[in-house]
């Protein structure tokens, strides 16, 4: 069944008789109240713990642990810009360090799986080089292999080289993206016709030239697919920096705001710092809500393309 | 292949897309480019992937003690991990996690994605982003967030329950801890399966169910007669996703530890018993023995559940 490997033009193309196809059936059937009720449920369910975050943002301490609107409400204090100072504050700054230090990580892993996946995935899915049967066979493997279970290996080879406690240790291993070899193979080997790439070489292009100018353009949606998903791999990451960090200052933000929260829970000897967890959690999940609203148009398609064949 | 091509463009007939049984010497050439594509991936695929496994592979047959330094014990670390109630219980412990936080997450991923699939409100629109928004929050927040929730200092639980009269449960009590860390799960990662299987219904081309439309089934008749059978690949991708992510359980648990005191052991899942092994008791070598034989299980039952699905997934 290759239905989930349809590149989204086709799935758009297909979408026209749909839309004429469901809004008769929607007349026929009436406003379908059940399905709208069932649907606000599920948004509410969804959508609570991060309006509790925004309210929880803009309290102080006191404030959280009993408001006088309640965990759902905001205050008649309103201490965000007070919180965000706080976080300026507290150890110099170092949370302002740790967001940068996810956006370095998750940006250049990001990209950097990015790029070597649509490099690798071009070369799959338009050469029959030899060998390629077989690597594509481990590769594949290789996407059920957890890649948690490389972590303490990683940490033991990184250690060997003295690259642990370093941004390397980080975005090396980030690098490594299967699946978004096998995403990029399949979206390659739907979008781009064997016969531009031919037309290219008899206009005396080069096979990189023809590459970066013929393939690349049609291979947009799928790369802004691969590298949302890998963006959001390594900003997620959280047990290999964890297991090869150390040094404060090379936190990402989850690992740091982790850390503030097992302080904060440690009682008597530890330090309350609940008013800066909620706010710096708040604005640490800002920049990727809005990358995944405003890029929905690629993603929306992308994603059904790992579908196997 | 040739003949066939060759009245449509002139230049395909000396181009053969499958010539392997032609002996063209440039289009021979021109394949090994694949390499230099494929190359920069497979260095990081062997350093990252084939090093550690193989590195793993080789700590994990010898012992490292003070006393006595390295020895060489062959299987001896895998037939401890193997009878280490510890581990065993840990796997145990994803199993049923497997068993209940897959279905749930099924749930709700397919039934709003059908629903979502026979709207075209603005509501629905609405809804489909907003059920999808925790896929953008780190694990690690949506943890913290729920560790909040279930707070009986902080959260809200004790104001809603008790507008009905009743005392909130505590959520992070040792016996309702599962069912909380479920929930983070779902609520993290159904918003996720929800697109890539509403994608794969939007797929679909209407045509084939109009018959069906026209002869009077309902949408639930529809739904399971030629929807769901029609996404069953995709279906079998997102569940190999939640079982793999489901056997190396760690950073929900691990954030939860911290607030749910003592209702977590250090040792709950395979990859916290790892991790707790390496950097609290610098036990690298049997550490690196648990990690690898959490990958073979992970394998193992991914490749089991392929083949049990190979009729539905196409992998025949």
């Amino acid at each position: 069944m290759a239905l989930g490997t349809e590149t989204p033009q086709q799935q758009a193309g297909r979408r026209k008789p749909r839309g004429t196809a469901s809004r008769n059936r929607a007349r026929n059937g009436g406003p379908r109240i059940g399905s709208h009720i069932f649907l606000l449920i599920l948004v509410i369910y969804f959508i609570t713990p991060l309006w509790w975050l925004t309210v929880a943002s803009t309290k102080d301490t006191a404030g959280l642990f009993g408001g006088s609107g309640g965990p759902l409400w905001f205050d008649n204090e309103f201490h965000f810009f007070s919180n965000v100072q706080g976080l300026f504050e507290r150890q110099d700054g170092i949370y302002w360090r740790w967001l940068g230090n996810s956006f370095l990580y998750a940006i250049s892993g990001g990209v950097g799986a990015t790029v070597l996946a649509v490099l690798a995935g071009y070369g799959f899915a338009k050469y029959r080089f030899r060998g390629r049967t077989a690597f594509f066979g481990i590769l594949l493997g290789a996407v059920m292999v957890p890649l948690t279970a490389l972590v303490i290996p990683t940490f033991v080879l990184l250690s060997e080289v003295g690259l642990v406690n370093t941004i390397w240790a980080v975005i090396l291993p980030s690098l490594l993206s299967p699946f978004g070899v096998y995403l990029m193979r399949v979206f390659a080997q739907e979008s781009v016709p064997d016969e531009l790439l031919d037309a290219a070489r008899i206009d005396g292009a080069g096979e990189f030239r023809t590459f970066l100018q013929i393939a690349l353009p049609l291979l947009r949606p799928g790369i802004v697919t691969v590298l949302l998903l890998s963006v959001v791999g390594t900003w997620n990451n959280f047990f290999l920096p964890l297991a090869v960090l150390t040094d404060p200052l090379l936190l990402p933000v989850t690992v740091g705001l982790n850390g503030w929260t097992a302080l904060s829970n440690a009682g008597s000897g530890g330090e309350a710092l609940w008013n800066l967890i909620t706010a710096g959690a708040f604005i640490s999940i800002i920049p990727l809500i809005i990358a995944f609203l405003s890029l929905q148009k690629y993603w929306q398609g992308g994603l059904s393309l790992g579908s196997l064949k | 292949m040739a003949t066939t091509t060759a009245p449509t463009s002139s230049h395909r007939a000396d181009v053969p897309q499958k010539a392997d049984h032609r002996p063209d010497r440039n289009y021979r050439r021109r394949q090994r480019w694949g390499w230099l594509f494929v190359a920069p991936f497979a260095l990081i695929f062997v350093t990252f992937l084939i090093l550690p496994l193989a590195f793993a592979f080789r700590m994990s047959l010898f012992t490292n003690t003070l006393a006595a330094g390295t020895d060489f014990v062959g299987a001896a670390n895998y037939v401890k991990a193997f009878t280490d109630p510890i581990f065993l219980q840990g796997l145990g412990t994803v199993a049923k996690f497997a068993l209940i936080m897959i279905p749930a997450q099924m749930i709700v991923a397919l039934l709003a994605a059908l629903v979502l699939d026979n709207l075209a409100t603005w509501a629905s629109k609405f809804s489909r982003l907003m059920i999808f928004v925790p896929y953008a929050v780190p694990v690690v927040i949506g943890a913290l967030m729920w560790g909040f929730l279930y707070s009986p200092r902080f959260g809200p639980a004790s104001n809603i329950f008790n507008l009905v009269g009743l005392a909130a449960p505590e959520f992070l009590s040792q016996d309702n801890i599962f069912g909380s860390l479920v929930n983070i799960v779902t609520w993290q990662w159904a918003g996720y399966y929800m697109i890539i299987i509403y994608a794969a219904l939007r797929g679909i081309d209407p045509g084939i169910y109009e018959a069906a439309v026209l002869d009077g089934a309902s949408d639930r008749q529809i739904a399971a007669r030629i929807k769901i059978p029609m996404i069953s690949s995709s279906l079998v991708m997102v569940i190999i996703f939640a079982l793999i992510g489901t056997l190396q359980f760690f950073t929900e648990p691990q954030v939860l530890r911290a607030v749910a005191q003592g209702a977590i052991p250090v040792s709950y899942t395979p990859n916290m018993y790892a991790f707790s092994l390496a950097f609290s008791y610098s036990q690298f070598n049997y550490a690196s023995a648990i990690s690898f034989a959490l990958g073979i299980v992970v394998f193992v039952f991914s490749f089991f559940f392929l083949f049990l699905t190979r009729k539905q997934s196409g992998l025949k």
